[in-house]
């Protein structure tokens, strides 16, 4: 199963979409998160909203993870180990503020187990790769340095 | 018995918007959680997922939800009069900007940390939170440089 998922607050149609067109024309079980009460899809299971802990064994279950590049999928798809396969959102085509995602998709890029596509024609050939690669995340001494940081600094009197 | 001298600990709010604020403060828990830390958050179900026993829900509200701001703020206020947090320590978004100003208010010591998906400027909440923070963090050494903040680390 691929899950899909745009996060909580904005609708993705272009991804939901795509999607939906891949799963019909190579007959693959999608099911998705879309914020979307009417996503129009015909080949994909579709929820508007799902229970965080729901929306944890879904994410859990699946062999691949397709999303938007927030923060909050690229964090979940850390703690759960897998595979993930993001499309940014773009300002341009109203689906964001600003181009914050593309940024975020650069940087997440370079990490093992992400997958970026740049636009929606890329997602096919993407999806269809067998094996996609396991995501791996060493230490971290960045986020060990903030965490010391906040802590020095909430200790203080 | 303990020979140690008891460590007084400090009440802690955390607070954060459902999505990747939130998974944002769960990573940062490590600075604070043999505190006396309350956590707050917009979405049913977050911080049970999290297990988390105490923990407070917001109404969401952005910028352009002046009523869903109003009750944000009311329900803020509310959340701050009982608890009476030593420090406030927020990810985001602008529930967490009220919380914060709100509690600056009440004498709170605020600590703002700007979501990692803030790569060029920082957010709305988190320019908005300069007035408000006595420390003030972007995941980004130059956003921090451009926004007079702090840059001590990232979480990704």
């Amino acid at each position: 199963m691929i899950f899909a998922t745009v996060g909580t607050q904005l609708v993705f149609p272009r991804l939901i979409g795509a999607l939906d067109r891949i799963a019909g024309a190579h007959g693959l079980e999608m099911i998705a998160q879309t914020c979307d009460p009417a996503p129009g899809t015909r080949h994909i299971e579709c929820h508007q909203h799902i229970a965080p802990v729901d929306f944890d064994a879904l994410f859990a279950r699946a062999e691949l993870v397709v999303g938007h590049a927030g923060i909050g999928t690229i964090l979940t798809a850390r703690k759960l180990g897998k595979p993930l396969l993001l499309l940014p959102r773009r300002a341009s085509l109203g689906e964001h503020r600003n181009d914050h995602q593309m940024a975020t998709a650069r940087f997440v890029a370079r990490f093992p187990g992400i997958r970026i596509a740049w636009g929606e024609n890329e997602l096919e050939e993407k999806i269809l790769e067998r094996d996609p690669p396991v995501p791996e995340f060493g230490a971290s001494p960045e986020r060990n340095r903030l965490i010391a940081r906040v802590r020095e600094f909430l200790l203080q009197d | 018995m303990s020979l140690t001298a008891p460590v007084r600990r400090k009440r802690i709010l955390a607070v954060a918007s459902g999505g990747g604020h939130w998974e944002e403060l769960l990573l940062l828990r490590p600075a604070f959680e043999d505190q006396d830390v309350l956590f707050a958050t917009t979405l049913a179900g977050l911080a049970e997922r999290a297990g988390l026993t105490r923990h407070a829900m917001l109404p969401d509200c952005n910028a352009d939800q002046k009523l869903a701001a109003l009750r944000c703020t009311l329900a803020a206020a509310w959340l701050l009069l009982r608890f009476r947090p030593q420090v406030i320590i927020s990810t985001g978004a602008l529930p967490g900007f009220i919380v914060m100003a709100i509690g600056k208010a009440f004498g709170a010591r605020t600590i703002w940390i700007d979501s990692i998906a803030n790569a060029e400027e920082f957010s709305a909440a988190g320019a908005h939170a300069r007035r408000v923070a006595d420390l003030r963090l972007s995941q980004w050494p130059d956003v921090a440089d451009a926004g007079h903040a702090e840059y001590a680390g990232n979480l990704l």
